[in-house]
């Protein structure tokens, strides 16, 4: 190939990386460029594509301002969607940790017959038990309450990160407990003092995992609040169909806002997942 | 569509890229000196599944049969058994064979779009030098990681009719009005293409990763062999990347379908911003509309769904199950 052809090619693939780039980047842009618009400007004929009338104004009707008359502000959906999410983040390790740890360490009978329920319960989903399960939640008095979600949202988290924490546990060759047990460690010890502390990385993405299925969940928490005791989602919902013409500024405020913890904490953990995912991928 | 955030076992799914055989603490401990300690261990998480997962299933297999309804409830009065009429009636006197193969449609749709980008972008991540695949990592990690929600928020206010940017942008380019005041979400048709987008923007991040990490696993000497025999890229692409990639790309096939039916949060909060509901239902938004009501017929949707759900993921428990099998 000729260095002619050879830079042609070049281009072709740095211009298709900046078209994969451009389409990724700009809806996450616009958004937070519309966040910092004034209303005025927002529904304009003419977009802005700069925010040049920087305001901060969006974020605190956002911050301020009830979704919907009767229904909860933003400060309130937040600490009901930390609340939550964090004692799913907590319950869900424990539960997957100890569940992880059998399936990984242990030969017994019924070994296959969990990993397969697990499996086949991970892929199949809440959504056509939705009424059901409302049913449920209402005959156990949990109806409107932040511990109805919180077992919903326990419940769909729990059969997934098992299987990650597994993996996780695998890759922690037994030869290091068992020579810990040579050098005297009792089995139990061996385990706390040698496995438990390399599977930290494990526990950390298990729970930022944990943590960003609660706060995105829509259905159930929809399906379950109302009034006062809604999360962000369904809060986001209310907001931006409120009766009265939409505040658009605000509604991609409050969109950023719900945003921003996740993407910083998936772009914390996904750089050790990708890796993760392309070293095991080479070196097998 | 988070639950994308890993599929540690998808990528590296060829047996060729397993270490050799090594016994995971499972196969030489003969004697088994604590029979009960995985019991044990399992328990919270068995009594979780048992009483949110299989208890409600089987509780809703058996409502399919009856004729519930919320006046049941608030009555106090047990429902009788209608056998399959519940079932009889979903299929012949709603809309409900309308949401299916809407649902379906859509389905294949967003399955064939999304595998097909993820592995073109794949292919790119492969050819690019360090510092533009790191810019483009960078940027599909940010699509994957918006909230479903929020995402959709964005994107309906960039179609939207009065000041949305696609029809300034298309007045624009056109020159003309033509665009102003027009309505992407009331028409089914370009709701569904508004919908495909915004669901294949936040995908395809997941299926492109993941190919890249499987395309990482073709052997540099056989691609560089091959080439030296005269094989264009196509055929070096459909002769020797596909077959080493069988193994990731069944995987992500099957898991971008089950999540392409389950699409529930963005298809919501698109009607909620002027589609049209009966036109745009697929089926959780169908069934979350149903509302509270006839308990039986929700029921029997549900069994259904769940059916079906099984049935696509038949093959990728089978895969994963083999892999544990070869293991022990």
């Amino acid at each position: 190939m000729n260095t002619q052809t050879t830079r042609a090619r070049r281009f072709g693939l740095n211009l298709f990386a900046v078209i994969v780039i451009v389409c990724s980047v700009f809806p996450v842009y616009w958004m937070v460029n519309m966040s910092f618009t004034p209303p005025n400007q927002i529904i304009s004929r003419n977009p802005s594509f700069l925010p040049l009338d920087f305001t901060w104004k969006n974020y605190v009707t956002a911050w301020t301002r009830e979704a919907a008359p009767g229904q909860t502000d933003f400060p309130h959906a937040l600490a009901s969607s930390l609340g939550v999410a964090l004692a799913v983040v907590v319950a869900c390790a424990l539960i997957a940790f100890l569940a992880s740890v059998a399936i990984a360490r242990f030969a017994f009978r019924g070994r296959v017959v969990f990993i397969v329920s697990v499996l086949v319960v991970q892929m199949v989903p809440g959504e056509a038990m939705m009424f059901t399960i409302y049913n449920m939640i209402d005959d156990w008095r949990l109806m409107n309450t932040l511990i109805g979600l919180f077992i919903v949202h326990l419940a769909a988290v729990v059969p997934f990160t098992i299987w990650m924490l597994r993996g996780f546990v695998k890759g922690v060759p037994v030869e290091l407990e068992e020579a810990a047990m040579i050098d005297g460690c009792s089995k139990g010890r061996a385990f706390w003092k040698v496995t438990f502390p390399l599977l930290a990385p494990g526990l950390v993405a298990t729970g930022i995992f944990a943590f960003i299925q609660s706060w995105n969940e829509f259905l159930m928490a929809l399906l379950l609040l109302k009034g006062y005791n809604l999360t962000l989602p369904p809060w986001l919902n209310s907001f931006q169909s409120a009766t009265e013409a939409t505040n658009w500024g605000a509604v991609m405020a409050g969109s950023t806002l719900i945003a921003l913890p996740v993407v910083v904490f998936f772009l914390f953990v996904q750089r050790r997942m990708v890796g993760g995912l392309v070293a095991g991928a080479v070196k097998g | 569509m988070s639950a994308t955030l890993t599929e540690p076992d998808a990528a590296p799914r060829s047996p060729k890229a397993r270490p050799p055989h090594r016994p995971t603490g499972v196969g030489p401990r003969k004697k088994k000196p604590l029979p009960w300690a995985p019991w044990l261990l399992l328990a919270p998480s068995l009594l979780l599944l048992g009483v949110m997962v299989l208890y409600p299933t089987i509780v809703m297999f058996i409502q399919s049969f009856t004729n519930l309804e919320i006046k049941n409830k608030m009555l106090g009065t047990s429902p009788d058994f209608v056998g399959f009429e519940n079932y009889i009636e979903v299929f012949t006197e709603s809309d409900f064979p309308a949401v299916l193969a809407r649902s379906l449609g859509l389905m294949v749709v967003l399955t064939v779009i999304i595998v097909a980008l993820g592995m073109l972008i794949g292919l790119l991540m492969t050819k690019l030098s360090r510092g533009w695949r790191l810019a483009v990592s960078i940027a599909l990690l940010l699509a994957w990681a918006m909230p479903p929600l929020s995402a959709t928020v964005v994107f309906g206010w960039i179609f939207d009719t009065d000041y949305g940017l696609v029809n300034w942008a298309l007045n624009t380019i056109t020159g003309t009005q033509d665009f102003r005041g027009h309505s992407w979400l009331i028409d089914p048709w370009s709701f569904m293409m508004v919908l495909v987008i915004i669901v294949v923007w936040q995908s395809v991040p997941f299926a492109a990763v993941t190919f890249y990490a499987g395309l990482g696993q073709v052997p540099d000497e056989v691609l560089e062999a091959s080439g030296l025999d005269g094989a264009s890229a196509w055929q070096r692409f459909r002769f020797i990347v596909l077959p080493y990639m069988r193994n990731v790309i069944t995987a992500v096939l099957v898991l971008e379908t089950i999540w392409n039916l389950r699409i529930f949060t963005q298809v919501y909060a698109l009607q909620q911003q002027g589609g049209l509901a009966s036109e745009t239902n697929i089926l959780p938004t169908y069934l979350f509309r149903q509302g509270l009501g006839e308990f039986g017929v929700t029921a029997a949707i549900g069994v259904f769904m769940v059916i079906l759900l099984m049935a696509i993921s038949y093959f990728n428990v089978r895969n994963s199950l083999k892999e544990e099998e070869e293991e022990l």
